[in-house]
Formats: C-alpha cells, sequence, structure tokens
C-alpha cells in the first residue's frame, strides 16, 4: 500500500498541470459572466428619441453643462467624471452639499430597470431629471432649466423634439421641489404651464438618457480568459490569470456564493438584497429599497405618467415590482463589479475603503441594523480572500 | 520487472476505482438533489388540478415573462373565476421573488396568464399559488430550477 502514495501523487500532478481545470458547470457560469454575454441594450420604447444621435449629441453636452445648475458650477460630470469611470472617488458625493450615498459609475447603467441604489427611479431619463432638483446636487428648478435651455440650445432642441412651448409667463425660477419662492411660483402656474414646463424638463431627461446609453462596460483581462476558455484556444498572455486568480474565480463562482448576486456579463442581478452593510453614523436613516418603492410609484415622470412615450406595455417593472416584502428593508441594489478594483471606497455610501473590507465583511456577514441580512458567514483563508480580490483585480 | 508490473497493476486498480466513484456520484447526484419539477400537480388538499407553462423555454434569467396557469376541477373540468394569489422565492436563499406577479387575464378554458415572473439568478426558485374558486381555496407549490 505504501507504494500507492507516489502514484497518486503523479497522477494528480498530472492532472493539475496545464491549462487551469474547470468543471462543465464552472465554464458555463464563468461563460455567462463574459462581457461576449451582454445583449445589445432594448430599445427604451418609453423613450422615443433613445437613439436618436442629435438627442444623444445634446445630452452629451447638457451632462458636461455646469450651467445645468442653480449657482452655474455644478454638472452631471463634477460627479460622474469620464475619466473615473463616471463617478468620483469619494465616499458620498459632494454637489452643493454633501449628499448621503456614493456616486454610481454609469458604464451599463442602461441596462438596469431601476436607478439609484434603492432604485427609485425606473428609467435613465426620470434618473437624470432626480439630481438637477436636489439641493444637494444641482440644485436649480425645472422652470429655470426650461428657460435655458431654450435661450441657449432652443434650435438643437427643437430639430429634436419640435416646437418648444410659449415660457414668456412662466416664472424664470419655479419648480415643485425647489425653494419656498420656487415652490410658490410653480403653485402659481396654470395647470397648463406646468405641464409644458415638465414636458421640456422631461426632454431634457431624453437627451440626456440618449447619451447615457452609449456608456458601456469595456473588455477585461477576465472577458480575455473567458472567450479563450470558452473557445478551447490556447490562453496567452493578455489573458492568462494566475493561480491566484484562478482560484478567485473559483470561490467566486463557487464557496463564496458571490455570483448567485453579481451574476451575468455585468456582474449583477439588478435586484435588491440587504448584504448587512453598516450605516454611516451621524447620517439620516435610510431604508433603502422599501421607501424608494413609495417614491418611484409617486414619480410623475415613471413609466406610468403622462410623460412616456409608446406603449404602456414597457411598463412591466414597475408595474409588477415587489413593493412589501420584509427583504427591502435596507435593501440595496447589486453594483456591477466591473472596474469595481480601480475606484474605491465601495458601498452605497462608501462604508469600506478597499477590497479587503469587502471581503472581510462578506466573511463575517454581520447582521442588519434593520431587516435581515441575506449573507451567512463564510469560512475562508487568507489566501482565499487574497484570491477574491485578486480576482476581482482581473475585472479591471 | 515484477516492481514495475505492480505498479502497473496498482495504477490499474486504482484508475477503475476512481472511474467507479466517479460513475457513482455523477449517477446518482442528480436524483437526490433535484426538487420535484412536474408542471402539473393536484393541489394541497385535492380541490384543483394546476399545470404550468412558461411562455418561453428555456427560461431566461432576469428577464420579466409570463407564464399560463391552467386549473382544472378533480373531474377535470375547467375552473373559472378564480382568484389566484401569487409568491415565491429561493427556499436555499431564504427570499421571495424578485417581482409581485399577478394573475392579469383569464384566457378560458380553465387558463389565467400570470404576468410579471422574474427569476434573477440560477438555482431553485418556487412559484405558490393560493387559489379561490367556487370550489373552496386550496394552494399547490411548483420547483423551477434554472
Ligand atoms: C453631487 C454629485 C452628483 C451629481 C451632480 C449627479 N450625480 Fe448621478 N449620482 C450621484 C449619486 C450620489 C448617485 C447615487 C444616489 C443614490 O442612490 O441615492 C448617483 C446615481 C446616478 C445614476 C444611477 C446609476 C445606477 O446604476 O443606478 C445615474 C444614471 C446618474 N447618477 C446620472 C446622473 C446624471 C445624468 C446627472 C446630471 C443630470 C447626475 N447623475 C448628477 C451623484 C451625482
Ligand atoms: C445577496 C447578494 C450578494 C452576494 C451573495 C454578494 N454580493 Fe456583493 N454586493 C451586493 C449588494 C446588494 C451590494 C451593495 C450593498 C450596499 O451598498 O449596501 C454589493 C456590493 C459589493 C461590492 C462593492 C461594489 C461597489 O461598487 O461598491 C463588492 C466589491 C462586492 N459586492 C463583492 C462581492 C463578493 C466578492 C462576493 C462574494 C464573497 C459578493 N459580493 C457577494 C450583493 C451581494
Amino acid at each position: 500500500m505504501r507504494r500507492l502514495g507516489p502514484i497518486l501523487g503523479i497522477l494528480l500532478a498530472l492532472a493539475g498541470c496545464g491549462k487551469p481545470d474547470f468543471s462543465d458547470a464552472e465554464k458555463r457560469t464563468i461563460a455567462s459572466l463574459a462581457l461576449s454575454a451582454l445583449p445589445p441594450l432594448k430599445p427604451d420604447t418609453t423613450n422615443r428619441f433613445a437613439d436618436v444621435p442629435g438627442a444623444a449629441a445634446l445630452g452629451s453636452t447638457l451632462f458636461f453643462d455646469p450651467s445645468m445648475s442653480g449657482n452655474g458650477t455644478v454638472s452631471c460630470s463634477t460627479c460622474h467624471k469620464i475619466d473615473r469611470q463616471f463617478q468620483d472617488d469619494l465616499p458620498q458625493a459632494q454637489g452643493l452639499a454633501r449628499t448621503n450615498r456614493r456616486t454610481m459609475p454609469l458604464a451599463g447603467a442602461a441596462y438596469s430597470p431601476f436607478l439609484f441604489w434603492d432604485g427609485r427611479r425606473d428609467s435613465l431619463w426620470a434618473q437624470a431629471l432626480t439630481p438637477l432638483e436636489d439641493g444637494r446636487e444641482h440644485g436649480g428648478n425645472r422652470a429655470a432649466y426650461a428657460h435655458y435651455v431654450k435661450n441657449r440650445f432652443g434650435e438643437r432642441y427643437e430639430r429634436i423634439f419640435g416646437p418648444l412651448p410659449d415660457l414668456s409667463v412662466v416664472p424664470a425660477n419655479a419648480g415643485p421641489l425647489g425653494t419656498e419662492a420656487d415652490k410658490a411660483a410653480w403653485d402659481g402656474m396654470s395647470e397648463e404651464q406646468r405641464d409644458s414646463v415638465n414636458r421640456v424638463f422631461a426632454n431634457i431627461g431624453k437627451a440626456i438618457a440618449a447619451f447615457e446609453r452609449s456608456i458601456m462596460p469595456t473588455q477585461t483581462r477576465f472577458d480575455r480568459f473567458a472567450a479563450a476558455l470558452a473557445s478551447g484556444t490556447p490562453i496567452d498572455s493578455d489573458a492568462a490569470l494566475s493561480p491566484e486568480e484562478v482560484q478567485g474565480l473559483k470561490l467566486f463562482i463557487g464557496k463564496a456564493n458571490c455570483s448567485t448576486c453579481h451574476n451575468g456579463p455585468r456582474f449583477t442581478d439588478d435586484s435588491f438584497h440587504n448584504t448587512g452593510v453598516p450605516p454611516v453614523p451621524g447620517f439620516p436613516v435610510d431604508r433603502g429599497r422599501i421607501d424608494a418603492v413609495t417614491q418611484v410609484t409617486a414619480d410623475p415622470f415613471n413609466c406610468l405618467g403622462a410623460y412616456r412615450d409608446g406603449p404602456v406595455d414597457a411598463c412591466g417593472e414597475l408595474k409588477f415590482m415587489s413593493k412589501a416584502a420584509p427583504e427591502l428593508i435596507r435593501a440595496y441594489k447589486t453594483p456591477s463589479l466591473r472596474g469595481a478594483a480601480g475606484r474605491p471606497p465601495y458601498m452605497h455610501a462608501g462604508q469600506f475603503a478597499s477590497l479587503d473590507e469587502v471581503v472581510a465583511h462578506y466573511a463575517k456577514a454581520p447582521a442588519s441594523v434593520e431587516g435581515e441580512t441575506e449573507l451567512h458567514p463564510l469560512r475562508l483563508s487568507e489566501r482565499e480572500r487574497a484570491a477574491l480580490v485578486a480576482f476581482l483585480k482581473t475585472l479591471n | 520487472m515484477a516492481f514495475l508490473g505492480r505498479y502497473i497493476l496498482a495504477a490499474i486498480g486504482l484508475a477503475a476505482v476512481l472511474v467507479g466513484v466517479l460513475a457513482a456520484v455523477y449517477l446518482t447526484a442528480p436524483r437526490q438533489a433535484g426538487p420535484d419539477l412536474a408542471r402539473t400537480k393536484k393541489t394541497v388538499n385535492g380541490l384543483f388540478v394546476a399545470s404550468i407553462a412558461p411562455d418561453r423555454d428555456p427560461i431566461t434569467q432576469g428577464e420579466l415573462h409570463s407564464w399560463v396557469l391552467t386549473l382544472k376541477s378533480a373531474a377535470g373540468d375547467p375552473v373559472e373565476n378564480a382568484a389566484i394569489d401569487i409568491s415565491g422565492g429561493m427556499p436555499q436563499h431564504s427570499h421571495g421573488l424578485p417581482t409581485s406577479p399577478q394573475a392579469t387575464d383569464y384566457l378560458g378554458g380553465g387558463q389565467y396568464r400570470i404576468d410579471g415572473i422574474k427569476f434573477s439568478m440560477s438555482g431553485w426558485w418556487t412559484l405558490h399559488f393560493n387559489i379561490s374558486a367556487k370550489a373552496g381555496s386550496d394552494s399547490v407549490t411548483f420547483n423551477v430550477v434554472l
């Protein structure tokens, strides 16, 4: 019997050398995570300008224009920086004041049925209107935006969206969410005036959304590796994963359960989960998805509202949204992990400074301050934790 | 030579054992692990026979889609005017469905259109139907594996 030892060793060594070996199930999961599995973006029938190049060009102008703000200093790109994966590297975003959430990167956001960490908007165009009127972000009001776009970009606007309404009797500043004076001015406007301002405002969102649809995730080393693995071609050096990265990948799709939520080519299920991430001490109560369902239902620019283009059957996500389940308490949208290694800090309010801290959180799976975490503690050795982090870095 | 012979014999023996073990694992695993995937079932108290069919097969992960639920009485007659409540989730992850599906249309012949179903991850899901009709109330749970 003692002589079997060396033979077993040789057999195992033979099996272990050469290409990294994956089971068929692992290979299927890896293929499902590769960028090549990303389907083309579906048309957005609720925004008939979504794929109109002129609309995207105007949207791009507006995205980078600091005049689109209360005091002329804040644009979308103040926080969504083009050379920083369209985010700002801060734990909480800073516009006219500090917000309570971290700026989200924008690559592939157009695929997401609900926007924001809590999903309180149901389309890119409805989302774009929210920061414009948030006092901590752009701090403007919709009447002022309508006037600005008419004066500054009137011709371009009309070529895309048709004639602008008569705004001569609309106050310079008015909106339902602004200062007390803005609100009073808004209340003083006729129903018809308010609707015509809302229509210009919605079109601003639709132009910005058309631009954002072009912001897509890009090929990474992991994708080259996955492509080579799928086609059975030799894995050359710019597609190679180190043994540590391969171990991390196996953990990610195996024992560590990461790919149950971070699944598909964008590494997200587009769903909301309580993962027990602690709130930031001193911040107002943040209950995540459970409060957002009320907000997205009440949003006048949601899919079921008056400013949608196209038929109502595009509104399934809103219509069949889960509203009351206890698991929505402190649930946040699963973020894409593409590029994550290059943009700390992490989580909805920048709670963790590094990927090491993120993985330590998953290993420990602490209880949630409210509601219940879906995570279970993981038994991960130091080497395994490092391997998970090493794998995440291949997604850059 | 005799030594080498014994090595070769031992190696062959070991390989055979490995193949045997792998075969045993491979052949028995699916039967032990999988929940029952029947698409037609009697409801818990036997009031109805329920069948479900997705509008697409294979079912795509992460996309809203519809199913048709067909309800027959125990005698095989279509069940009309049923009130249907749908829930479900992932038993192994202790969470419910990511959406709240609804019966949106009666198609005749005991068939009901169920809209708004989404499976956001692969794995074992359940779909649970509470059914109330003239004959009474009953429920049934189906398993779906993606
Ligand atoms: C003050 C910084 C700031 C400005 C300015 C800003 N954003 Fe954001 N953006 C954020 C933060 C913070 C979040 C997450 C907020 C939350 O979840 O509550 C976010 C989220 C988003 C999302 C959601 C992404 C997803 O995956 O759900 C989109 C899209 C977006 N912003 C686009 C825009 C556009 C378009 C503008 C300009 C009209 C803009 N943002 C202006 C900070 C900013
Ligand atoms: C139950 C679903 C779920 C599982 C399982 C899960 N995640 Fe997450 N992940 C989330 C959610 C939700 C967030 C955002 C939470 C928040 O901000 O409060 C997140 C955030 C992250 C982030 C931060 C990304 C960013 O941009 O802030 C990283 C990195 C991450 N997860 C990696 C992992 C790894 C590695 C595993 C496996 C050990 C894993 N996740 C398992 C749902 C999950």
